[in-house]
């Protein structure tokens, strides 16, 4: 237990723990003030500007029929072939008033059922990406400068101490992302109120939300898990970091693009993202827009694949037990020079 | 005396497809007895420092026995670890943090108590620094706190590899008689040091390793008395008469070496038969004066290291104790 405390004051110790995590809240709260700032409450001024901003755009309307319709007639009667306009020129005339709706007209509106889902997806991705780089530098760093040496001339037992560190720190993630999460529901809640509305939220969409947070915890905690594993196998923070820029640059862009030009069916189900992003929304269907399936009206439907959490969870799972497992089995067999 | 560390046969060997095998321990032997100050010497690349880590667990051993405070490690590393206090090689330290936070960590994992943290800060006389980040400390101020954190745990044995690195006069000497108190204080401790003088100086006892293997060991005094060549250096009243006091001794089976102004003996047993056999030829001795072996001359003569005129030699030209000239490059290069 000494060494558990001893390892979570360490975390808190470090300076770079505390920048990553500055630079992620901040990140969060630009977002929080961006969304803040472009959306306005909908009450009758709204809606007495939209109607207003509707008539305008009728009026357009009228006079550009109008005109068209001059210009018409007058290329009729000067004899010239113009084939965009009608064979009768009466036939231009503007939409009715009715046809333009005023809601296009309302300003931008914070719907909180409608978005919050969406906006803990970049809550996780923060938290995942802070959760990596945190906990690669963490063990990376302590092995890079002898700290972890040193650490095992006082505790020998090598998993113990390994683990250890790694408890601590998804234990520090958690108290990162638990208090985040409930600020980002708070400032967005707040967000809805002024700046929106929070209607029709029924018991089913908040247990929706709480799911998807919670899935969005898990995502950070996997992320700063294979961080961490990678940064000990490699016994450098620079391992994990170098590693996510490979993935990124040459598994992921690289791969993309050379599934697109092999014309690969479904190319995304190969790439990451496609299954971070399952995970945090039950399912990713794909399409495939070269194939057509005809239905009884004639239409043509592109081919689709659906990519569910479940298949995320399996990927996540053999990804933690093959770093983790390959980070544990190196702790333990190699030597300390 | 009962041995607080005892290591027999010990073997080490890195394998590699471009460098082939080494053996960086080759049935290594030492034996340290408590409340001793012991020194643990060797040339570059010859097993000191995988010797060391190997012991604290750092590194697997390939074969051989070692126990610490009778308790076989590393087995029984998580049991004793406790009374052991160990620096090996440079000391090394997360840069950003102070050194009393560096120091509160390692007692706080150690589950120490924290007031140890101030004693020992002043015992290697970082009190006033303490509060500053360990990147701005010299490398001796990195070195005392190295010490700091090895005696953090009040240990029963104490292992500083190359403790007096980068220390000023000042601070080899605090150093030397910290060794010193500690030992008197009932801890032992083994010194790996390349600063033989001190080593001749605060050490009760001694093992030279080199090429993976003992190659002396024992007290201070009986090493550097088993490595005396009888030396003897005589000088006569008369300088003209050196050389009959040449040919009378010669006669007398004496491996003489004549200078300008004295004589040098070898293999003399009894310095006083030289006085005796000289007067019977009536040639009057000014000075008979045994020649002092120190620790520096026989390390260089058992690990066959003496710079040589001319010539450059290898981190891994050492010698062997049997004669033969090793197979495969020994260590692992600087500091191994």
């Amino acid at each position: 237990m000494s060494l558990f405390r001893t390892e979570l004051r360490r975390l808190a110790k470090r300076r770079f723990a505390r920048w990553m995590t500055a630079a992620g809240l901040l990140v969060l709260v630009l977002v929080a003030a961006g969304l803040f700032i472009s959306n306005q409450k909908i009450g009758p001024e709204q809606w007495a500007e939209a109607e207003r901003a509707a008539d305008r755009q009728h009026q357009e309307q009228v006079q550009w029929a109008e005109q068209e319709r001059v210009n018409c007639e007058r290329a009729k009667a000067a004899g010239d072939a113009v084939d965009y306009y009608p064979s009768d020129c009466a036939e231009i005339s503007a939409p009715p008033r009715e046809v333009i709706e005023a809601q296009w007209f309302l300003p931008s509106t914070f719907n909180f059922r409608e978005s919050f889902g969406d906006l803990l997806i970049p809550l996780a991705g923060i938290l995942a990406m802070v959760g990596f780089v945190v906990g690669a530098s963490f063990v990376g760093a302590e092995w890079n400068t002898g700290g972890m040496m040193n650490l095992l001339l006082w505790r020998p037992k090598r998993l113990t101490v390994l683990l250890t560190k790694l408890g601590a720190l998804l234990t520090g993630l958690l108290a990162l992302a638990l208090p985040a999460s409930v600020a980002w529901f708070g400032s967005l809640w707040l967000v809805a109120t002024w700046r929106g509305t929070t209607e029709k939220m029924t018991s089913g969409v908040w247990q929706s939300f709480l799911l998807t947070g919670l899935r969005g915890i898990v995502l950070a905690m996997v992320a700063t898990t294979v961080g961490f594993a990678l940064a000990s196998l490699g016994r450098h923070t620079a391992m994990a970091l170098g590693g996510a820029i490979a993935v990124m640059v040459v598994g992921q862009v690289g791969l993309g693009i050379l599934l697109g030009v092999a014309g690969v069916r479904f190319a995304e189900a190969w790439l990451l993202p496609t299954y971070a992003y399952a995970w945090m929304t039950k399912t990713v269907t794909l399409q495939d827009w070269r194939s057509c399936h005809a239905t009884y009206s004639g239409e043509c439907k592109p081919a689709t694949l659906d990519i569910t959490w479940q298949q995320s969870s399996l990927l996540f799972t053999v990804a933690v037990v093959v770093f983790l497992g390959a980070a544990m089995w190196a702790m333990r067999r190699r030597d300390i020079t | 005396m009962p041995a607080v560390l005892e290591i027999e046969g010990l073997r080490k060997t890195y394998r590699s497809r471009r460098r082939g095998t080494r053996n960086a321990l080759d049935g290594f032997d030492m034996r340290v007895e408590a409340g001793q100050v012991h020194g643990f010497l060797g040339p570059n690349g010859s097993g000191k420092t995988t010797t060391l880590r190997t012991l604290l667990g750092l590194i697997g051993p390939d074969g051989g026995r070692m126990t610490i405070l009778g308790h076989p490690v590393p087995e029984a590393l998580p049991q004793v670890a406790g009374q052991v206090g160990a620096i090996v090689e440079s000391p090394q330290f997360f840069p950003h943090f102070t050194a009393r936070d560096t120091l509160s960590l390692l007692a706080s994992a150690g589950e120490v108590p924290a007031q140890r943290v101030d004693e020992v800060l002043e015992l290697v006389g970082l009190r006033d620094r303490a509060g500053e980040r360990v990147k701005t400390y010299s490398l001796g101020m990195k070195q005392r706190l190295a010490v700091a954190s090895a005696l953090l745990k009040n240990p029963r044995l104490l292992i500083l590899d190359e403790p007096a690195n980068g220390l000023d006069p000042g601070g080899i000497r605090e150093m030397r008689t910290l060794m010193r108190n500690l030992a008197e204080s009932g801890m032992t401790v083994v010194l790996s040091s390349h600063i033989l003088g001190e080593i001749q100086l605060i050490c009760d006892s001694v093992t030279i390793i080199s090429l993976g293997r003992r190659v002396a060991f024992g007290p201070v005094d009986e090493v550097l008395a088993q490595h005396s060549s009888g030396a003897v250096r005589v000088r006569l009243e008369a300088v003209t008469d050196l050389p009959a006091a040449a040919a009378a001794l010669t006669r007398a089976g004496v491996r003489v070496t004549p200078n300008h102004d004295h004589l040098m003996l070898a293999g003399v047993d009894k310095p006083a038969t030289v006085t005796r056999l000289l007067a019977e030829q009536g040639l009057y001795v000014s000075e008979l004066a045994p020649v002092a072996v120190d620790l520096e001359s026989v390390f260089l003569e058992l690990t066959a290291t003496a710079p040589v005129p001319g010539q450059h030699r290898q981190v891994d030209q050492s010698v062997r104790i049997d004669g033969a000239e090793p197979s495969a490059p020994a260590g692992g290069g600087w500091g191994a």
